[in-house]
Formats: structure tokens, sequence, C-alpha cells
């Protein structure tokens, strides 16, 4: 009965369990008679294994299924490369002759394919994409052949791969996985694959009908923080219908009530770090579109209403970067970066020079033409590129998940955000307090008319910090394209919290950007379990307005006769 | 009689004013004959759809002289004024939804549809009362003064001015719209209120009904005009020009500014609320994006393209960009915000007073080094030094 | 004083200019189209809006319709709910075109129907909805729940064997309808209820780690898990996309979703989401006839081979098909003699089989689930043996199952069965 929920548990139809255990004893069977005949019995097999393969033409989903059971029971030398080809959708048929091939490269850009004979895997020619049928495969299927090809790669000579297979067997473990983990884990060599190979032999010891062997599994798994294992425990802990417990023996679960306490506590940990990791890397795109603004608005005092256009300039360009380089998509972001900056930061000179000039003083009528203008590119990029949304893709570095440990993953995506929002904020800092350019922006936004005096072009300088703030927010635009829309409505989801973080921290200050950007960040997250997306957003922009109230220069106001106001 | 006298003296002195009353009085009067008397096959006759049109301007152009009110006299900024308009159609959209009654899909007397199909088993607190229209008619004035008060006293309490204010105007009204987006708020999630039946037993698809609503609407104006004009005109006013150009100095002056800003505040947010009750019934539907910041600074564009200053100015800005909108979506679809948005940027560049300056300046465009006209400086900028501007 | 003068002949021009334009050409059947092409829905409507114009260019080619040509009278309500009102009044009042072919989301339709019903005017439209309507003046192209949700969860029910559910929808009256009939057909079929877990997110919502997050943690219980997706629009692409960063593979935890289509994927890198899943009447990858000619026609229209057609296209191109047909056999194109024309007649689809309009207009519907692959095509893993018939009101809502629309027989889009009132829009 174990057995069969077991399987259950794990993807197979319950009315199959029995009878594959059946077809595998035979197979097994079958297979040590023919290690007395080599030679005919190949031949046989290499029959037994084509006519098995051209089954799979024809076959529906689930014969699929049992045909791949059956091609890796076979112990062919090309059972695993022809079920990894499958699962990558390299498995062809040529309809003119019948025959199945591998391709090497299923690239769909690809005119003609390159083909592999199945059974000797040898180069076997070419032929046009047109002329082959794909065999096709879906969700279930493709789940099967992760498993057995994870039970073929456990043998792999490199231990990265052998991990990644244990860690596929270990997500539906069954009587076969569990026998080919006890076989390997006497010679596995490396700790951290024998680790997960005996937290996968612990679990199945929670089904074995000694207490002591039950209890040694508890004893393994007490301090692994998987998901499922903390699962298998609990369900030790279960009542079953009539009220009596699940597991018999007390010992047993005084050891699985421990253990659970103890994953639950260092997991509730964990997600209190992966809570505030989401909150800071909320907070850094705030603070990355902030910025920006920052030193347009603060610094010259100009509301920039076509700052959000400005990002969706820099993530149009990230757009363009990567359809120029289709074939390097890795370098793509580290390309688009100086090109968005480039761009945004020119597009920002002509906003001031054409418009901006003129309306210094007067933050009321900027707000009004910018505004404009933000609806002219809005447009623009409309009639260029369409009004579709475009598709950004992420490079292979930025995606995929930084696994800390079972309970803790860190995508790399937002990890790479918080990381590139402090280098921009740095490297602003440095400009602005180091170069001979941040001298001049801060002597004329403290005293323009002594600049002026001193011989600072002033014109100049406003020219070139507003192409700053702007090219500032053509490189925010880089960072949103990783993961949200790049359509022509980027820029207006994002205006409103800009300004939101500027006034918050301080208008004219960094520092309070920043500082206001990552707290707003860290408690809108703390408040999403809770409340809601919503509520959590409602809330902070209602703790912000009562903030206002109280610190109505925000929370590092500027100082001295720089800061006149009303 | 003296309330007269006053009038006429008021209107003696503001001819923009007076053509201003007598266009208004035109639309009321012959724009009905033209969709009620004259017969439908003439060139001349007036759709109900445009009937609807001019009364959704005259809704929104009331909500631009809340706007120069506290703008273009006091020098308050509100990025989100559209949120004061849209409770007010919330208040006038509960009454309407009220009168549905049987009539709905579900035909629950009592519940309106979207409760029911939230399984709501009855009305939440703040629902009750407004089946009476009287009811109705006190919270769309009481509901936006409330906000605006307490939002107000807040904020001008603690001497939040210029751009800190407007922001914080935006944030409100962005907070407004997410809540009212949400279904468990109980006012109709995203789909907001819609298949009006009747108001105080009059068909609202009837033309006659829209005539009414029109003449209203036009009369609401006339008033809110006349009231405005009264207190920019009187000793308040000009206080409250002076919080403008000047605010500490008027406060060093002895005179009480918080409350003279607050109350001028609570005074515009009323208009605005009254004018977005009147503007639901003529449109049909309200929503929450009516809420959308976005929808505030395009009433302030009105009133900068129309003149800011000058409550005519306002009026008429209110009234022309919505026209160029509908004629702009109508004629040329895929072109219209390139239009729109060339508009604000020239119109700021070139008419910095809006098209009232065409009427009354000349017509050379500011440059920079400019003496600024004194009615119209602006202080509230924070961060930069008046380098090359005059005081 | 002469620019007072100015200004006044300003305003009376501009009123002027509000009162109506000169008469239609003569001759020409004008036909409304009422789609966005700004703001928000404009990504997805503007394709709907092509489609029509290729339509109607094809209708001319042949001829047009009764010896008249066809002209299409394209507004921009600009995704913005109360100028939907005032362009349709405007289309019927102003420009008194014939039929037409518009709206997207629920709550423009739900703005312009007191329009199309005062004004007794006809709309075609295209779009998947939450059902719970049925108008005189409407005749529903796109699927009822019954279409595409219920047959949805069946696949998963019984050919992935799904024990937990997630219902995740964008909060408006869509996803909210969906989800209240999933759940009582879901309970219906013996599942529990800490098994179905509904969460709601805002339009356009972005940040979705936390949410995710606990998708993943919901589904690690040890029981097959799946997500049905009825998030609408921008929110979906940083949905996928956050998916695929945290690893949730197709073959751990499906994802089938109502409203992402070719259209929706042609915006996103679909590395991501290969395997998961799309429930539709239609997909650009359905090999007929019917739908290669469609696909070639609409290549060559908007000169582009690289759009993609998807379900609500095919709508419209029923949709007009039906409505053609119509005036033919009504002879006219008033609208009370089209629809007495309409219910019963039957026309082609792209996928092989016909649909047919039924009398609470709904239309019949085959239904396919696709899998998505890498180039943003749908793989068909499965359909509904033959076409479901559209039912405006759900059987699985206590407040619904009693109803039922029927505009031949019943003339009520509201009928309940049981009190046999009609209530609603009331039409006899």
């Amino acid at each position: 009965m174990r057995l069969l929920d077991g399987l259950r548990c794990c993807g197979h139809r319950s009315g199959r369990g029995a009878r594959q255990i059946g077809l595998r004893w035979f197979q097994s069977l079958l297979l040590a008679a023919t290690l007395f005949a080599p030679d005919a019995l190949a031949q046989s097999r290499n029959d037994g294994f084509l006519a098995a393969l051209g089954e799979l033409r024809e076959a529906s989903f689930p014969d699929k299924e049992k045909i791949v059971e059956r091609l890796s029971e076979s112990g062919h030398p090309s059972a695993r490369p022809v079920l990894t080809a499958l699962l990558e959708d390299r498995l062809y048929v040529r309809p003119q002759d019948q025959k199945i091939f591998l391709v090497k490269s299923g690239d769909d850009s690809l005119a003609s394919f390159e083909l592999v004979d199945p059974l000797s895997l040898r180069d076997a020619g070419s032929s046009p994409r047109d002329a082959l049928t794909k065999v096709g495969t879906n969700n279930s299927l493709r789940k099967l052949l992760k498993l057995t090809v994870a039970r073929f790669d456990l043998s792999s000579p490199a231990s990265a791969v052998r991990l990644a297979a244990v860690e596929e067997m270990l997500r539906s473990l069954d009587d076969a996985s569990i026998a080919l983990l006890r076989k390997r884990v006497g010679v596995e060599t490396d700790a951290g694959v024998k680790e997960e190979i005996e937290t996968g032999l612990a679990l199945a010891a929670l089904d074995s009908s000694d207490p002591q062997a039950r209890l040694d599994g508890i004893a393994t798994l007490a301090h692994n923080l998987r998901q499922q294992v903390r699962n298998r425990l609990a369900g030790l802990l279960e009542q079953s219908a009539d009220g009596g417990f699940v597991e018999r023996d007390e010992r047993v679960r005084r050891a699985a009530a421990t253990a659970v306490r103890a994953i639950d506590r260092s997991r509730t940990f964990y997600s209190g770090i992966e809570t505030l990791f989401f909150g800071l890397s909320v907070g850094s795109v705030l603070v990355l579109v902030a910025i920006g603004l920052a030193v347009t608005f603060g610094v010259m005092g100009v509301i920039n209403m076509a700052h959000g256009e400005l990002m969706m300039l820099g993530a149009y360009t990230t757009y363009v970067v990567q359809l120029a380089m289709p074939r390097h998509i890795g370098a793509s972001i580290l390309v688009a970066v100086p090109a968005a900056f480039l761009v945004a930061g020119l597009a920002g000179v002509v906003l001031e020079r054409t418009i901006i000039r003129f309306l210094y003083g007067r933050p009321l009528e900027t707000l009004l033409a910018t505004f404009g203008v933000s609806l002219v590119l809005q447009q623009l990029v409309r009639s260029i590129f369409s009004a579709n949304n475009r598709s950004v893709e992420t490079p292979a570095w930025m995606s995929g998940t930084l696994q800390l440990n079972d309970a803790l993953s860190i995508t790399y995506n937002r990890l790479y955000i918080v990381i590139f929002t402090l280098i921009v904020f740095a490297i602003l800092l440095i400009v602005l307090k180091r170069t001979r350019l941040g001298l001049d922006i801060r002597a004329v936004t403290q005293n323009r008319a002594m600049a002026q005096a001193m011989g600072i072009r002033t014109e100049w300088v406003d020219a070139m910090t507003f192409g700053l703030g702007s090219g500032i927010a053509g490189v925010a635009g880089v960072a949103l394209s990783q993961f949200t829309n790049v359509g022509p409505n980027l820029g207006q989801s994002y205006i409103i919290d800009s300004f939101m973080v500027v006034v918050f921290g301080g208008v004219g200050n960094l520092w309070g950007t920043l500082v206001g950007g990552m707290s707003m960040g860290v408690v809108n997250q703390l408040l999403e379990p809770y409340a809601g997306a919503v509520l959590a957003k409602i809330f902070v922009l209602v703790a912000l307005i009562l903030f206002i109230q109280r610190w109505p220069r925000g929370l590092f106001p500027q100082t001295g006769r720089a800061a006149e106001s009303q | 009689m003296r309330v007269a006298r006053r009038l006429w003296s008021t209107l003696a002195d503001d001819p923009g004013g007076a053509v201003f009353l007598a266009l208004l009085l035109a639309v009321a009067t012959v724009m009905p004959a033209l969709n009620q008397v004259v017969p439908v096959s003439s060139a001349l006759h007036l759709s109900t759809y445009s009937l609807t049109l001019i009364g959704k301007y005259l809704c929104y152009a009331m909500l631009a002289l809340a706007v120069d009110l506290i703008w273009g006299y006091g020098g308050i900024l509100s990025l989100g004024h559209a949120a004061f308009f849209a409770l007010g159609g919330y208040a006038m959209g509960m009454y309407l939804m009220r009168q549905i009654g049987r009539r709905g899909v579900y035909g629950n007397p009592i519940l309106p549809d979207f409760m029911v199909f939230l399984n709501w088993q009855k009305l939440p607190w703040f629902w009750l009362g407004f089946n009476h229209f009287w009811f109705a008619l006190a919270m769309m004035a009481l509901v936006p003064a409330l906000l605006a008060y307490v939002f107000g006293w807040l904020a001008f309490r603690s001497r939040v001015t210029g751009v800190y204010l407007s922001i914080m105007t935006q944030a409100l009204s962005y907070a407004l719209m997410l809540a009212f987006f949400r279904n468990d708020m109980g006012f109709g999630g995203n789909n907001g209120f819609t298949d009006f039946k009747d108001i105080l037993g009059f068909d609202l698809h009837q033309d006659g009904t829209r005539v009414v609503l029109l003449v209203i609407t036009a009369a609401a104006l006339a008033t809110s005009y006349l009231a405005c004009r009264a207190i920019v005109g009187s000793r308040a006013g000009r206080v409250i020009r002076a919080i403008r150009d000047a605010e500490s100095r008027t406060r060093f002056l002895g005179y009480r500014v918080e409350s003279y800003k607050l109350w001028v505040f609570v005074f515009s947010a009323v208009l605005a609320g009254i004018a977005g009750a009147l503007y639901v019934p003529q449109v049909g539907i309200i929503n929450p994006s009516e809420f959308a910041p976005i929808n505030s600074i395009e009433v302030v564009i009105w009133v900068a393209v129309g003149g800011r200053g000058t409550l005519v100015g306002a009026a008429a800005g209110a009234v022309l960009v919505n026209y160029a909108k509908t004629f702009f979506t109508g004629a040329l679809p895929e072109v219209w915000l390139y239009a729109l948005g060339s508009l604000f940027v020239l119109v700021t560049l070139f008419l910095p007073r809006g098209l009232m300056g065409l009427v009354s300046r000349p017509r050379r465009p500011l440059r920079p080094g400019d003496a600024l006209p004194a009615t119209w400086t602006d202080r509230s900028r924070v961060g930069v030094s008046a380098g090359s501007k005059t005081k | 004083m002469s620019r007072t003068h100015t200004f006044l002949t300003a305003c009376l021009v501009a009123a002027g200019l509000a009162l109506p334009a000169a008469a239609s050409a003569q001759g020409t059947i004008k036909v409304g189209v009422l789609h966005s092409l700004s703001g928000t829905m404009a990504i997805s409507e503007t394709t709907l809006k092509d489609t029509v114009l290729m339509l109607i260019d094809e209708q001319n080619k042949k001829g047009g319709l009764l010896g008249r040509k066809l002209e299409a009278v394209v507004v921009d309500p600009a995704s913005d709910w109360p100028l939907f009102a005032e362009k349709a009044r405007g289309l019927l009042e102003k420009d008194k075109v014939a039929v037409v072919f518009g709206c997207w989301t629920s709550v423009s339709r739900k703005s312009v129907l007191p329009v199309f019903e005062k004004d007794n005017g006809l709309l075609f439209y295209p779009v998947q909805y939450e059902g719970e309507e049925s108008s005189k003046n409407v005749i529903y192209t796109g699927a009822a729940p019954n279409q595409q949700a219920i047959p949805a969860v069946d696949y998963l029910m019984k050919e992935v064997g799904v024990k937990r559910w997630a219902l995740e929808g964008t909060d408006y009256v869509y996803p909210r309808t969906t989800n209240k009939i999933l759940e009582a057909y879901l309970r219906a079929k013996g599942v529990a209820s800490e098994d179905i877990s509904i969460n709601y997110t805002p339009f356009g919502y972005a940040d979705w780690q936390t949410r995710v997050a606990a998708i993943k943690r919901f589904g690690s219980a040890g029981k097959k898990t799946a997500v049905v997706s009825t998030i609408n629009g921008d929110a979906n692409v940083p949905f996928y996309k956050e998916l695929g960063n945290a690893k949730i593979s197709a073959e751990d935890i499906p994802v089938v979703a109502f409203s992402v289509g070719e259209e929706e994927l042609s915006g996103l890198d679909t590395k991501p989401l290969v395997g998961h899943l799309a429930a539709w009447n239609y997909f650009m990858s359905i090999n007929t006839p019917a739908n290669k000619a469609f696909i070639n026609q609409w290549h060559a229209y908007i000169k582009n081979p690289k759009r993609t057609t998807n379900d609500p296209m095919e709508a419209h191109y029923i949709g007009f098909s039906l409505w053609v047909k119509a005036v033919q056999k009504a002879g006219s194109t008033d609208v009370d003699k089209v629809l007495a024309a309409l219910p019963g007649l039957e026309v082609p689809n792209l996928t092989g089989g016909t649909a047919k309009l039924l009398p609470n207009h709904h239309i019949t519907k085959p239904v396919y689930i696709g899998e998505v692959k890498a180039d943003g095509q749908f793989d068909i893993v499965w359909k509904t043996a033959g076409t479901v018939p559209g039912d405006a009101w759900s059987d699985f809502l206590p407040g619904s199952k009693d109803i039922e629309a029927d505009w031949v027989t019943l003339k009520c889009g509201n009928y309940n069965t049981k009190t046999k009132v009609c209530s609603g829009q009331n039409y006899k």
C-alpha cells in the first residue's frame, strides 16, 4: 500500500504502479539473460531499441511515457542521448522513410538540421527543416524524461551534474530511484552529492517497517530545510480519520515533532531574510527610478513629468541593442547600459535646450511642458515600435536563482539590480562630489548668480545636469526592462513612485533618496503578506503623506541659504 | 437689491465675465432649443450626443474654475483635484445605483448588482441613506469638503507648500485610486457604477432629462463663477492673493494664513465635488480611473491653456482643450497624442498667460531675462535661487 | 476691445463646430469600429481594428453588401471607459452606423451597453468574458466561462491529475466571476477548500516576488498543483518572468492562462514559459486550410509576415460573417431585422468547423488547450470532441443557474425559469 501511495504522490497514475513493477522485473530478468549471448543479443537489442523508437512516431502521450520507460530500462548505450534529445525537442522523424533521427541543434532559425543516427550516434548527413517532423512532448512526458535522464546522470563524471540528477530524483522518489541511490551511496566521492543521496535514502527510510530505521531517518533529516522533507515529517504526525495517528510509534512521533519545530523555526528565520531581500530589491528599483529625478528636481528645481518616458527610452534602447546583437544576449545588457545613458541623456539635453531652458524659475510651467513632451514621446514610440510590448530577453547570467540553502533562494536578476543600483548611486555621488562638473553643478544650485560671476557657464552646466539626470533615467530603464513590460506605458507606472521617493528623502539630497527608497520598499514588502499588495501600497502612501506633515522637508532636508522656500 | 447692484458692479468691471455669463445663457437656452424644437432632419439639429458632450465640457469648466481659484489666486497647486471631482461623482453614483432597485441584473431591490455578485448580504454602512436625494446632495459636497479639510489642515498647519504640496496631493489621489479599484471596498471596483436608470424619477436616457441636466449644469457653472468672482473681489480675496505672492509677509502682517488657505481649499473641493456630481448622470458611468493622477494634471493644463488667475480663462481652457480632445480622437485617432502634447508645449512656451493673455496682453512671447508680471511670480520653487529672474 | 472680439469669435466658431457634421456619403453602409487605439488596451485592441478593416476590405472586393460598399468609421476611445460610451453614442447617433465591432474589457462593454440599448444599435463583442449578461443588442462571439475556463479545469483534473489549485487573477469582474464559477465547480467535484487558494492583484502589477514565493510554497505540499491564471494585460509579463526566475517550470506547477495568446506572447521572452498552458477556442498553429488562408490574408494586409493571429480575431471573423449573412438574409441593415435573422445562422470558423448563433446571442465554439512553445506558438495538447454552446448564465453559480437567456421565444436576456420572471433588460 505504501509503495503505491508513494507512486501516486509522485505523478504516476495508481493503476499502472503494480504493472510497472512487474514489467520492470521482467525486463531486468531478460537483460540478465542477454549477458550470456552478447552478439546475437546485441543485434536483437538494437532491433528492439529501434522498434521502440519507431513506436514513438505515432504514439499518444501516455503511450510515449511507457515507451520512454522501456527505452531507459533497455540499457542500450544510445538510450541516454536519445532521451535527452527527446527532452530538448531534438528528436525528429523523416516522413519519407519514417526514420527517426537526433538533430545536433534544434534552433528554429536554421534552414537545415544536421542529423545523427540514434543507434550508432554517428553523423547521418543533413536535411532541410521542412522535410522533418518533430516528435512532440507534453508536460508530464517531459517530467518523466527529466527523471530518467537524471537516473543516467547519476553516474556522470561531473559532480555538479550528479548533484542536479539527485535533486531531480528527490522530487519524485520512487523505487527505481531509491534502488539506484542505494547503489550509488557507497561509491559517491563528492560530499555534497553524498549528503543529498543520504537525504533521499532517509526519506525512503521513513517508509520502513522498523521504527529504529525510521528514527534514524528522522535524525538524518532533522536539519534539512527542504519543503518536501518537512511535509513528510509533518505527515508522520497526521491523524487518520478515526483519531489514531498514522505513525504508531510514540518515540518516532516525538522525534518527528521536534524535527518539524526546528525546521519551522529555521524556515521562518530564512523567510524573514527573504522578505528583507524582497524589500531591498523593490526599494532599489524605487531608488533607481528616483535618483535621476533627484538630480533634475532636487538640484535644478525642474519638475520633469517626462522622466518616466526617458526611462522608457532606456528600456527600448535595450530592446534595440538586443535586436542588433541577437547572438550575444549575455553581453547585450553591458552594451545597453552606456547606450541607454547616451540616448536618454541626449534626449534630456535636447529637451533642456529647446524647452526647459525658457522655463527656469517656473516649475509649474515645466510640469506642463514636460507633460506634453511625455505624451509626444509615448506616441512616438508607439508609431515607431507599435503599441505592443516588446520582448526583452534576460541574459543567461542574470536568470535563475541563487540557492543559498533549501529555504532561501534569491533570484539573480533582483540581486544584480540591487548591486547595480548601488553602483549607479556610487558613481553619481563620485561625479557630484569629486568631478569638476559636479562642483559646477553644486555651485549653480546653491547660488546661481555667484557661480556666473565666478565664470561658470551656467547654461552649459544646466544642460549637462539635465543630461545627467536623464541619462540615469535611461539606465534605470535598462534595469526595468529586465523584469517588467517594455511598452509605451512603462514610464507611467513609475512616475508617481519616483516623485514620492524624492520628496520623502528630501529634495536635493541623494542619500535621502537612497534611504527613502530602500525604506519604502522594505515597508511595502513587510506589509504585503498581511495586507495584500494594494493595501500595502495605500498604507505606504498614507504614511508618506502623514510623514510629510511632520517633517515637511523630507528625511534629509536641505539646509542653509540654498534651501529657500515659502 | 443690494446683491443685484453688487452683481452689476462686479460684472461692469469684468467684461470677460460678462461675456462668459452671456455665453452660458446662450448655451442654456439655444442648445436645448436646437435639440428639442428643431426637427431631426435639419442640419441645425443638435444631437443628444452633442448635448451630452457640451454638458460634460461645462462640468469640466466648473472643475477648472475650482482649480484656478486655489492655484491662480491662491498659489496652491493641487495635482489631485480630480479626486474631489470623483468623490462627488461617486456620491451621485451611489444615489443612482440605489435608484436602479429591482431593475438590475439580479433583481435585488436593495443591493446593487456588484454586491450581489460578491455575495454580500447587506449594504455596508457607508451606503445607508443614499436612496434619499437630499442625503446624496449633501454628501456630494460634504465628502470632498471633509477630505479637503483634513488634508488641508494637516498640510497647511505644517507649512507644506509648493512642490511638496503638489506631490502630496498626487499621492492622495493615487492612494484613493488604488483603494477604489479594489472590489472589496464596496464601490464597484474596476467596473465602477454604470447602467443608471433614472434620477429623481426621470429617465436618464430621455432627451428631456438630458436637456434639464445641461441647463442645471450651466446654471451651476454660472453660480460658481459668480461665487468665485465674489470671493476673489472681496477683502478675503486680496488676502489670498497676498498669500500667493508673499506668504511669510502676510503671516507677519497678522493674517491667519493657514485658515485662509484652508477655507479656500475646502471651497474649491466642494466646487469640484459638485462638478463631479453633475458629470456622472450625463456621462452615465463613474469609475476609479477618474481618480488617476493624470486626470488632475490635465485639469491644471486646461487652466494653464486658458489663462491662470483669470476665472474665465480657466473655464474657456477646459472647454477648448476637451473639444480638441474630442475632435482629435474622432478625426485623427492615431495622432491625437502628438497634437495634444505639442499643444501643451507650445502654449507653455509661447502663451505663458494662456489664451486670455492673447486677449489682454501684447503678443510678444516671454524671453529669459524678462521682468515677470507681478501677478504671477512663482515663489514656490525650492532649491534654486532667483538668479536670472527679478523679484 | 478688438482682442475680446477675436476671443468671442473664436468661442462662437468653436461652438459652431460642435454642431453635427454633414450627412454621410450616399450609398455606403457604415460599420463602426470601437477599439482603443491608445492607452493601456491599445496593445490588444489595435489588432482588432485592423482585422475589421481587413474584413471590410475583403467584403468590398466581393462586391460589398446589398449592392452597396461598406465604409469603416474608426474612433479611438483611448482605453477610457466613459469615452467608450461617448464614442458609442457618436457612432450611433452622429455617424448612424449599421453595426459596431468593438470593446474588449468588460468595463468598456458595460459602459456602452445602455447606449446600445437606448439607441437600438448592434454590437459584436469578440473577447472572452465572464458571462452573467445577455443583451438584445449585443452578439457575444467570445468565449463564455463554460467555453474556456471549465474545459481547462477539466483537462487539468483528468489528464494532468491536479489536486491543488491556485486561482490567480487581476482584481476586476472577469477574474472574480470566473474564479467564483471555478471555485463552485471544484467544490462540486470534491476538492477541499484548503486545496483552493484565490488571490487578486491590481492591474499592471509588476512585483511578483512575494506572490510567486507564496505559490511555490502552496505547491510544495506534496500534491500536484496548478495555477489557473486570469491575470490580464501587462501584469502577465513580470509574472511569467518571475516564475521562470524562481525556477517553477511547467512540469512542476503548470500555469493555465485565459488571457495570454499569441499576441501577448509576442511581447514576451518565451523561454521561461515553455510548457505552460493556455485555453482558447482558436490557435494560430491549428492546421486547417481556412486558417492558413486567413493567416496569409492577414499577413498580406498588414504587410508583415511575422504578425500573429489570435482568438479575438477569429471571433471578429465569425461575427462579421454572421452579420453579412444576416443582412443578406434580412435584405436590410435595419437592426431589428438583422437581429431577427441572426439566431440559427451558421458560418464556418477557422478551425475546420462551424459556429452557430444561439438564441442567447452566444455561439458554439470548440475548446483547445495549448502548451507554449519557445517560438511563441502553441502546441495543441487537447481539444473538446465537438463544439461547446455558450452559456451566458453559469450553471455553477446559485444566482444564475436558474436563469436563461432567449431572444427568440422568450425575448428576454434574464429569464428566471423558477420564478418565471424576466428581469434586467426587459424586452417583450
